[in-house]
C-alpha cells in the first residue's frame, strides 16, 4: 500500500477549505430537510469509517464489531434525551416502561439525567468498553482473522442483551429521540436538524484532524510497524499491546460519537445498529475510500450510503448484489482503494496503457513519489 | 437423574448441529488459514437442496422412493455446496491466499450475492446453474488422457461448458414446468417436512427422544467418522494433513497443494451442505438460515484449536451442553436452594439469547488461559 502523497498547491488547498466551509453554511438552505439529513446521517457515519480506518487501514486490525460502540454511543445520547422529556409520564420515567410494569427507573439510567455526564458518557463509555474488550484480546497475542471473529462474536453478544432486555432498555423496538426535548426544542424539528447538521460537520472536520494527528509522528509510525510487522515492533522493544489497545479505543470513541449524532437525526436508536452486516458494511466505505488514507474513509462512507440510498430507492433487490460485487472487487481489483489508487501509480500506469504518458525506465527505480521510503 | 440425561441429551442435539456445521469450516481453516464467512450460505444451499430434492421426489415417477429422499438430499447436497465451494475457490479465493482479511471480506461479499440469489431468482433455475456448473467443472476431466494432453483440449473444454450450459437451461426449464412451486422466485421461508418414518418419538430409558434429533445426531456421527477416515487413511488425506502442517516443505516434496486446495475446499464446503441438511431437519429454511449459526461454529473452531478434529468435537459438545444447562435454565432445577443472588443471576441468563452472551464470556475467559484453544498446534515460529 502506498502512502505517498501527491503534494497540492498551497492555493488549491486553500481554495478547497472555502468551497466546503461554504458548502457546509450553505447546505440547510439549499437541499430540502429529507436531504439534508440524509447527508447528516451519512456524514455521522463517516465518523465511525474513520475509526475504521486508523485500526484497520494504520494498525492492520480488522474489527468487525464497531457496531457495538456506535449503538452505545447512540444509546447514551437516546437516554439522555428519553430522561429529560419524560416529566409528564407516569412515576418521572420514560413512557415505554410502563408497557412493561416497571415502576423505577434502573439504577444505570440515573446518571444520564445530567447533560454533562452525557457529553462524556457518549464518547468516553464506548473508548472503555473497546479498551477493555482490546486489552483482553490483545494481551494473549489474538490476532488477525481470530480477532476478527471474536469482534464479531462479541457483536452478536451486545446485540442478543440488547435486544432482549425489554425492562431494562426497551429491547427490540430501541430507544426513539425524534419526539423529544433537548434544551425545550423538539429534537425532530426542522430547526434542530440544521443545527445537528452543522454539529455533525464541524465534529467530521475535527475528527479529520484529530485522527491526522494521532497517525503523524512516532506513534503513528509504530501503528505502521504493528500493520507490517508486529513481531520485529515487539522485539525492537515496543509493547504492542499498548498501542493496539490505545487506537482500538480511540476506534470505539469515535464510533460513539458517530452514533450519537446518527441517533438524533435519524430519530430512534434499536440493536439494529449491532447487527453483523451492518458493522461490516462500515469496513467496506474504508476499503473503497481506500485505507490509510483517512480522507478516503470520509469520502468512501458519505458515497457509498448515498449511492445505497439511490439505489435502492430504484431497484432496492439489486443493492445486495452490488454491494457484495463491490466487496469482492475491492479486494480483488482495487485493494488501495479508490484515493489510494488515485494517489499512487494508478493514474500514471493508466495513462501509460493509452500512451499518453511515457514511461520512465532507470535502474535503480527513479524516486518518482518517493515511494520506497514510506513502506513495504 | 433424568433431568441430566435429558440436559445431556439436548446438548448433544445441540452440539451435533454445531459440530456439523462447524466441521467444514475448521477443516478450511486450518488448511488454508481462510476465513469463509460464507459458509453459512453454502449451509443454506445445502437446506434449499434438501427441499428440492423433497419437490421432486414429490412427482408421480419417483414418489415410491419419497421416504428415502432425505438419505439422497444429503448426497445431493454435499455435491451442489462443494462444486459451489470449489468454483468460489477457483475464481476468488486463490488469488487471495496469504491475506486472510481480504479473503474474509471477499467471502462475505460472496454470502451477499448468494443470499440475493436465492431470493430472487427461481430455485428451478438455481438447480438448472447448479447442473451446468458440475457439468461444466468435472466433465473435462472425465475425458481420456489423449484428450487431455492435446494441444486442441481448450476447444473440447469450450464445447463441454456449451453442453452444460444447454444441459442446465433444459434442466431448469423442465423442473420449472412440472414443479410449480419452484417455478418462481420468492423470499419466504419454505418448510421441509421429514419423511415418515422420521416423525415421533424414540423411548430411550424412560425419555422421549424426536426422532429429527437422532438423526441429526447419526448425520454428524458418519460425517465425522467419514472425515476422519479420509484425513486419516487415504492418500490425499494424508496430503491434506502435510500441507496443514508446512505447506512449503509439502510443496518442495512434490505434493501439488493446489490441488490440495481444492480438495480440501471443495470437501469443508460439502460438509456445510450436509450441515444445511440437518438445518433444514430443525426449521424453516430461509435466505437467512446460515447467518444463525455461524457466530456459533467460529466460537467452536476458535475454541477448539486449528487442525485437530478432537478439538473442534470436544468443543461444540461443550458448547452445545453449556447453551443447554445455562439457556434453559437447568442448573437451578438439579440444586433447588440455592442462594438467591446466585439464583437470579441464573435466572437472569436463562434465555437462549443471554445464554449466548454467557457462553461468550466464558469463551473469552478460557482464552486468557489457552489463547491457541483446547489443541493448539506446536511449532516455534514467531507467528501463530
Amino acid at each position: 500500500m502506498s502512502l505517498s502523497k501527491v503534494k497540492f498547491d498551497k492555493k488549491i488547498v486553500l481554495s478547497f477549505w472555502i468551497i466546503l466551509i461554504a458548502l457546509i453554511i450553505a447546505a440547510p438552505t439549499l437541499l430540502p430537510v429529507f436531504r439534508l439529513n440524509l447527508l447528516g446521517r451519512y456524514l455521522s457515519l463517516s465518523i465511525v469509517a474513520l475509526g475504521v480506518d486508523l485500526i484497520w487501514g494504520y494498525t492492520g486490525l480488522l474489527s468487525l464489531g464497531q457496531g457495538i460502540f456506535f449503538a452505545l454511543g447512540g444509546y447514551c445520547a437516546a437516554m439522555y434525551l428519553q430522561i429529560t422529556s419524560s416529566s409528564e409520564f407516569p412515576n418521572n420515567i420514560p413512557e415505554f416502561f410502563a408497557l412493561y410494569g416497571v415502576e423505577k427507573l434502573p439504577f444505570f439510567w440515573e446518571p444520564f439525567r445530567s447533560p454533562v455526564f452525557t457529553f462524556f458518557a457518549i464518547w468516553i463509555i464506548p473508548a472503555l468498553v473497546a479498551g477493555l474488550i482490546g486489552f483482553l484480546v490483545f494481551r494473549n497475542r489474538i490476532k488477525g482473522v481470530y480477532f476478527s471473529i471474536l469482534t464479531q462474536a462479541s457483536l452478536l453478544v451486545f446485540f442478543n442483551f440488547f435486544n432482549g432486555q425489554q425492562k431494562l432498555i426497551n429491547g427490540t423496538n430501541g430507544l426513539k429521540t425524534d419526539v423529544t426535548q433537548l434544551f425545550g426544542q423538539m429534537v425532530g424539528s426542522e430547526f434542530m436538524q440544521r443545527i445537528f447538521f452543522w454539529i455533525t460537520a464541524i465534529l467530521v472536520i475535527a475528527a479529520w484532524f484529530f485522527a491526522k494527528w494521532v497517525v503523524k509522528g512516532r506513534f503513528g509510525n509504530i501503528l505502521i510497524g504493528i500493520r507490517d510487522d508486529e513481531p520485529r515492533v515487539r522485539f525492537t522493544g515496543y509493547n504492542p499491546v499498548i498501542f493496539k489497545t490505545i487506537i482500538f479505543s480511540i476506534a470505539g470513541g469515535l464510533a460513539g460519537i458517530s452514533g450519537a449524532l446518527y441517533t438524533v437525526q435519524s430519530g430512534i436508536v434499536s440493536p439494529q445498529f449491532m447487527t453483523v452486516p451492518f458493522s461490516i458494511e462500515m469496513v467496506i466505505w474504508v476499503a473503497v475510500g481506500g485505507r490509510g488514507t483517512l480522507l478516503g474513509a470520509i469520502l468512501g462512507a458519505v458515497f457509498i450510503n448515498y449511492a445505497k440510498s439511490l439505489v435502492s430507492e430504484a431497484l432496492p433487490a439489486s443493492w445486495m448484489f452490488i454491494q457484495g460485487g463491490l466487496f469482492i472487487l475491492v479486494v480483488t481489483a482495487l485493494p488501495e482503494g479508490v484515493l489510494g489508487w488515485i494517489q499512487g501509480d494508478g493514474p500514471r500506469n493508466l495513462l501509460q496503457r493509452f500512451g499518453l504518458k511515457r514511461k520512465i525506465e532507470t535502474y535503480p527505480s527513479l524516486e518518482v513519489n518517493n515511494k520506497e521510503g514510506n513502506n513495504e | 437423574m433424568e433431568l441430566l440425561l435429558d440436559s445431556l441429551f439436548n446438548g448433544v442435539a445441540i452440539g451435533s448441529v454445531l459440530l456439523v456445521a462447524a466441521l467444514g469450516l475448521a477443516i478450511v481453516f486450518g488448511l488454508m488459514g481462510v476465513i469463509n464467512l460464507a459458509h453459512g450460505e453454502l449451509m443454506m444451499l445445502g437446506a434449499y437442496t434438501t427441499y428440492v430434492t423433497q419437490l421432486i421426489f414429490k412427482l408421480p415417477i419417483l414418489k415410491p422412493f419419497y421416504n428415502s429422499y432425505i438419505i439422497v438430499s444429503i448426497f445431493l447436497a454435499f455435491i451442489v455446496s462443494g462444486v459451489v465451494g470449489i468454483l468460489l475457490e477457483k475464481t476468488i479465493i486463490r488469488k487471495l491466499y496469504g491475506s486472510p482479511l481480504e479473503t474474509l471480506l471477499a467471502t462475505w461479499g460472496v454470502s451477499l450475492i448468494l443470499q440475493q440469489f436465492v431470493r430472487s431468482v427461481p430455485l428451478a433455475y438455481g438447480t438448472g446453474l447448479v447442473i451446468s456448473l458440475l457439468i461444466g467443472l468435472f466433465l473435462p476431466t472425465t475425458f481420456p488422457s489423449k484428450i487431455k494432453e492435446s494441444i486442441n483440449f481448450k476447444y473440447f473444454k469450450f464445447s463441454s461448458w456449451i453442453f452444460a450450459a444447454l444441459t442446465g437451461v433444459l434442466t431448469g426449464s423442465l423442473i420449472s414446468s412440472s414443479v410449480s412451486k419452484l417455478s418462481r422466485a420468492s423470499a419466504r421461508n419454505v418448510d421441509v417436512t421429514a419423511p415418515s418414518w422420521m416423525r415421533g418419538q424414540v423411548e430411550i430409558i424412560g425419555t422421549a427422544f424426536p426422532k429429527t434429533r437422532l438423526m441429526i445426531i447419526v448425520i454428524t456421527l458418519i460425517s465425522v467418522i467419514a472425515i476422519t477416515l479420509f484425513l486419516n487413511q487415504s492418500a490425499w488425506g494424508m496430503r491434506i494433513r502435510a500441507v496443514t502442517q508446512n505447506r512449503q516443505m509439502s510443496d518442495c516434496l512434490g505434493i501439488s497443494t493446489e490441488k490440495v486446495d481444492i480438495i480440501t475446499f471443495g470437501i469443508g464446503s460439502g460438509l456445510a451442505g450436509v450441515a444445511g441438511v440437518a438445518v433444514s431437519l430443525l426449521g424453516s429454511v430461509g435466505p437467512n438460515v446460515g447467518g444463525n449459526y455461524i457466530v456459533g461454529c467460529f466460537m467452536v473452531v476458535v475454541l477448539g484449536g486449528v487442525g485437530n478434529l478432537l478439538g473442534t468435537v470436544l468443543a461444540s459438545f461443550g458448547i452445545g451442553i453449556m447453551t443447554d444447562l445455562i439457556g434453559a435454565g437447568r442448573l437451578l432445577s438439579i440444586w433447588p436452594d440455592m442462594p438467591l443472588p446466585l439464583s437470579n443471576t441464573i435466572n437472569f441468563f436463562a434465555t437462549t439469547s443471554m445464554a449466548r452472551v454467557m457462553i461468550f464470556a466464558l469463551i473469552v475467559m478460557f482464552l486468557q488461559f489457552k489463547p491457541t484453544g483446547l489443541f493448539p498446534q506446536k511449532g516455534r515460529m514467531v507467528e501463530n
